[in-house]
């Protein structure tokens, strides 16, 4: 697992049913491209976030597939609808191998 | 014919002359998560009376974009590095078996600390930063590794210690005991140095608002220190940032942390003296 | 060394060389669309692209795209060493088929977003954004 990967999301905690609500999603990531080179001049092997998904209650919302010009510390925004109270889960990806997961519930009232 | 371009390069290209403004900084009102307003604008301290009548943040010379994205904690990346600081806050470190926490409580408990940093130490008879003194905690109540003074993990605390004064005038005070090490750092700060024989004041006082090169000149003032800077990806310190200028004046630098960057933090922080605290901002 | 006729021709030679590579850097990101829509030709209306027209720094450029309706979404930036960007799939639980992000940019160019629509027709946008480079390089 890559050093210091945190996710933070943010999505509010209530709704109406069938609102569409903004969420906010950022994950601390080097997003090493590949192409830097270290002090030696040796090529700097790519390390990055290759896939981001957000589902709620077991449906998607959105899959993004990322390629190392996405910035370091990696932000989506987008929006979502809720049809009923439940669980968000947003799912990153790492080119070693590591799966970064996080959920937020949302109540519909 | 007079030729433009030659005298434009004999300046090395590098300080257009005042007649050429074309970039004042923009009208804006600095809102945090829509509902806290910043003070990114006021008159001048006395101590300023003759060279500027508004000192103003680095805030109003980055554009839409960048400024939007320190208007929320959301979309602020540094803030990724205050919640990593929030961890190590309550973290036991050292032989001491503490935390920050331990004395301090929470991490709230430090509003209004920033803004009054750099500031004297009367036990230990000498002006001090927020890293100085956060090393002295580290090694002398904590029995903890010093951390490096520019580095990630104090970078870090230093923006979440920021992050809670946000909004706080900064006040640092620049008579009494603090009164020589101050007139050291104003000394510094209009001593040209290096190749290009540039001191602080040719950029940032007298062509604020003037670009150099793509790049809009602000005040220098560090209200928002650390810093994310879009560049580099991570946050900045104060004396990293002098050190970057120091050099490019083509000069030999002096060292973060070193007596005569603490002087001129001092100074500077005095020339934002009532702006608001907020750090960690987000720069080019 | 002396310049000869003959060197003189040598160094034209590789300038040719050299003004050849962004015309295949081009290409590359061609090849990035036709691997999205298998060859199908491309519309333009339906997708917006909002870029900033100068960014202050090509390390993080805040990019928003917009295609109602879309399936799927491509963002390339074509002068970049590698063009691809992300590729957005729009879930049935998405609001609108609208995503933002922040992107690198190595220079100044296009960024091109191109988007698959629900009966399978494509649409493109374009924007230019001017990368510009500190006073300071500090």
């Amino acid at each position: 697992m890559a050093k210091g990967v945190k996710p933070r999301v943010k999505v509010p905690k209530t709704a109406a049913a069938g609102d569409s609500i903004t969420i906010k999603t950022l994950i601390s990531h080097k997003m090493e491209s590949g192409q830097r080179k270290d002090k030696e001049g040796n090529l700097i092997p790519r390390s990055i976030i290759n896939r981001f998904t957000c589902d709620f209650n077991g449906e998607n919302v959105i899959d993004v597939t990322l390629e190392p010009a996405i910035s370091t510390n990696p932000f989506f925004e987008f929006e979502a609808k809720v049809p009923e109270s439940g669980d968000f889960a947003f799912t990153w990806y790492d080119d070693d191998g590591s799966v970064y997961e996080t959920s937020k519930s949302i109540t519909v009232e | 014919m007079y030729n433009n371009k030659t005298v434009l390069g004999a300046l090395g290209g590098l300080l257009m002359t005042a007649g050429l403004a074309i970039a004042d900084p923009v009208d804006d009102t600095l809102i945090l998560n829509e509902e806290t307003e910043l003070v990114t604008r006021t008159a001048a301290p006395a101590h300023m009376a003759d060279v500027v009548d508004e000192v103003i943040s680095g805030w109003h010379f980055r554009g839409v974009e960048t400024r939007a994205m320190q208007a929320d904690d959301f979309d602020n990346p540094g803030m990724i590095f205050v919640e990593q600081a929030e961890d190590v806050w309550n973290t036991a470190d050292g032989s001491e078996g503490k935390s920050c926490s331990s004395c301090h409580e929470g991490s709230d408990s430090m509003k209004g600390v920033k803004a009054v940093y750099p500031k004297w130490n009367e036990g230990a008879g000498e002006v001090r930063t927020l890293e100085m003194q956060i090393n002295d905690c580290r090694e002398n109540r904590m029995g903890a590794e010093k951390w490096k003074y520019t580095g990630g993990s104090m970078q870090n605390m230093i923006a979440l210690i920021s992050s809670v004064s946000r909004g706080v005038p900064v006040n640092v005070a620049i008579d009494g005991p603090a009164q020589s090490t101050w007139e050291q750092g104003k000394e510094l700060y209009y001593t040209r140095t290096g190749q290009l024989e540039l001191s602080c004041a040719n950029c940032h006082e007298d062509n604020y608002g003037n670009m150099i090169r793509a790049d809009h000149l602000s005040q220098g003032q560090i209200n928002g220190f650390p810093v994310y800077r879009l560049k580099n990806t991570k946050l900045n310190s104060v004396h990293a940032r002098f050190k970057g200028c120091v050099r490019d004046t083509r000069a030999e630098t002096y060292k973060p942390g070193s007596a005569e960057f603490t002087a001129l933090e001092l100074y500077v922080a005095s020339r934002g003296n009532g702006l608001s605290v907020e750090g960690p901002s987000v720069r080019n | 060394m002396r310049l000869t006729r003959r060197h003189a021709m040598a160094i034209g030679a590789s300038a040719v060389v050299v003004a050849g590579l962004p015309i295949r850097a081009l290409a590359a990101g061609d090849d990035d669309i036709t691997a999205f829509t298998g060859g199908a030709d491309v519309g333009e209306g339906g997708i917006t692209l909002t870029a900033p027209e100068i960014a202050e720094n090509g390390n993080t450029v805040p990019i928003e795209v917009s295609a109602e309706g879309a399936s799927e979404i491509l963002v390339l930036a074509t002068g970049n060493p590698v063009p691809a960007v992300a590729t957005f799939k729009f879930g049935p639980l998405a609001a609108s088929q609208a995503a933002s992000t922040r992107i690198r940019l190595a220079k100044t160019q296009d960024v091109v977003a191109v988007a698959k629509m629900a009966d399978g027709s494509f649409v493109k946008a374009s924007a230019s954004v001017k990368v510009t480079i500190g006073g300071c390089g500090g």
